[in-house]
């Protein structure tokens, strides 16, 4: 039964990553579980001012799934760079994921400059795709131009393999892809969360601080498989694929979908064994279902010229 | 942190919609002295995060309001459901810190957070002065199991805003300007409005602040839970819900 996968030359035991704002930096998980089992992680969104995030409160809850409104709290880049990833180095020795926030085509750059020199990152994911902090953020990821501007700074300061991570509240998530990917991206993550809302039946005020916050959890699985095979069928570089992943059926129905390497994002937070979990379940899935080789069946069921969708197992 | 199963073997209602529920399980992740434990309520996509009320080896003790749809649903287990509870979460009160004479006030179920270490403290021979407040009288169901406390040199009293019981008004009416000699220590736990109302009251008085806060996960990954303090952003679910309350800053709660 293999596992294995590869994102840009950073091979993977198993497919099953923990998404960024779900884990962290690492720590709290570490206490739970070995996180060597995983994949690898994405951590914290970083930026390279310490941010202290949104107004309380930032969480509400919907059916099958769940709103945040942090706004990319975190102690900023050089703190994570001289205290979380010397801490983790001793729980986590895999190679992990920068997921780096900004609010200009400068503030990308020179977080992405730091983080070139860190040994213990394995890629860079660039989130253009926050739908929570009110400039930057977000807007550099809804249209094409803006999206492979922030890509094209980036990877003028790194060696590194750069992802972009997509937002999902566009109308044509491929046309963003094709520009990042022509500006150089190594790769792609998506979903990020969709804008929703909530309000306060007995105040008739929006429930969270911003207003707004972004939807996650299984409510919005359909939706990142529909993007995730779009943007497979856009470009060839590898996609992690995330959004509503909460079992290893998820996981590989998404990457049937055109994803090489699966995030666990929300249902981190309601079960924090999810990921281990997951990854246990994954080999018991695949001999049900009759897959070899996990890698064999990424894109499977995206469509493209003269392939019929499915798989068939390389040994039968 | 730890995750158990528990079996409900108690779960009733107290009146003025409160509701005590026993749990019999692995306490040894709980301390009973102003935590919390996260709950999963099987219809609800997040967990419920709620004080304890109190503990001993091998069952505890859970207090809550039905307010919303998942306490609403809690409100309907029976005897013999079993609970899914991530235990050993945040920080509580720090009962070492009280002084001789702790002053102790809880806004309406706010109430709940405090008696476990009400009791702690009476049995160290600290004699804490106790001061609850509530809208009006059918809500102080809690108010007899902190009464008993009395025999062991604790007191109580109480103020409520229709004056059905106790003192009417607030409970900071029933703090005197001279609260700092009197007193070597306040903690508490209510409305927001109530805890700012007592840091205005007592600055001259050291004190521990419990806070509530929408959660995401309650064991410190999320950052939903962020207040703003001294010492830099704080989790209500990790560095909390106790804090110190000169550390507070009431301008990012």
């Amino acid at each position: 039964m293999d596992t294995s996968v590869v994102l840009s030359g950073l091979k993977l035991d198993n497919p099953v990553l923990a998404a960024s704002g779900t884990f962290g930096y690492g720590r709290e998980y570490a206490e739970l579980y070995d996180i060597d089992i995983l994949g690898t992680f994405s951590f914290k969104g970083t930026t390279l001012e310490p941010r202290f995030g949104n107004a309380q409160p930032r969480i509400a809850e919907c059916e099958a799934g769940m709103l945040n409104a942090v706004g990319l709290q975190n102690p900023g880049i050089d703190a994570v760079l001289r205290e979380e990833l010397p801490a983790l180095a001793s729980v986590f020795h895999k190679k992990l994921i920068a997921n780096i926030g900004g609010f200009s085509l400068e503030e990308y750059k020179e977080c992405c400059r730091r983080v070139d020199s860190a040994e213990q990152v394995g890629l860079i994911e660039l989130n253009i795709s926050c739908p929570n902090v009110h400039e930057g953020g977000m807007s550099f990821g809804t249209s094409p131009e803006s999206a492979a501007a922030v890509t094209a700074a980036a990877k003028s300061v790194t060696s590194k393999p750069v992802y972009v991570k997509l937002s999902p509240n566009v109308t044509d998530v491929a046309a963003i892809a094709k520009a990042c990917r022509t500006a150089g991206a190594d790769g792609f993550s998506l979903i990020n969360t969709l804008v929703g809302l909530r309000i306060d039946l007995r105040t008739g005020k929006p429930l969270l601080g911003n207003i707004t916050g972004g939807l996650s959890g299984p409510a919005v699985f359909p939706v990142a498989l529909r993007m995730v095979s779009q943007v497979a069928e856009a470009v060839d570089v590898p996609i992690i694929g995330m959004g509503g992943v909460s079992s290893a059926e998820n996981v590989i129905e998404m990457m049937m979908a055109g994803a090489t390497a699966v995030a666990i994002g929300s249902e981190n937070l309601r079960n924090p064994y999810a990921c281990r979990d997951i990854i246990r379940a994954l080999p018991g899935v695949m001999e049900r279902l009759g897959i070899c080789r996990l890698a064999s069946i990424i894109g499977c069921a995206v469509p493209r010229e003269g392939l019929i969708p499915g798989f068939r197992c390389e040994h039968q | 942190m730890r995750q158990d199963i528990f079996i409900v073997t108690d779960n009733r209602a107290l009146g003025a919609g409160l509701y005590r529920m026993d749990l019999d399980g692995d306490t040894r992740g709980v301390r009973g002295e102003g935590d919390f434990v996260n709950l999963s309520v099987p219809e609800k996509y997040l967990r419920r995060p709620i004080s304890v009320y109190r503990v001993r080896p091998g069952r505890m003790t859970i207090v809550y309001k039905s307010v919303g749809e998942g306490t609403h649903h809690m409100a309907q287990w029976a005897p013999g459901v079993r609970a899914d509870v991530l235990t050993g979460l945040g920080t509580g009160y720090d009962a070492a810190r009280s002084g001789e004479k702790p002053l102790l006030i809880g806004g309406g179920y706010g109430a709940a957070s405090l008696y476990g270490l009400a009791c702690a403290l009476a049995r160290a021979g600290k004699s804490p002065s106790v001061i609850l407040g509530f809208n009006s009288a059918e809500e102080a169901v809690l108010l007899k199991d902190f009464v008993e406390l009395r025999d062991l040199g604790s007191s109580v009293r109480v103020a409520t805003r229709d004056g059905s019981a106790g003192v009417r008004g607030l409970v900071t009416d029933l703090i005197g300007d001279g609260a700092a000699q009197e007193y070597t220590s306040i903690y508490a736990c209510g409305p927001l409005a109530m805890l700012r109302a007592l840091a205005g009251k007592t600055t001259a008085l050291p004190g521990q602040f419990s806070l509530e806060a929408r959660m995401g996960c309650g064991f410190g990954a999320c950052m939903g839970c962020t207040v703003g303090t001294t010492r830099g952003p704080a989790r209500v679910c990790k560095e909390g819900p106790v804090f110190d309350k000169e550390e507070i800053l009431w301008t990012q709660v």
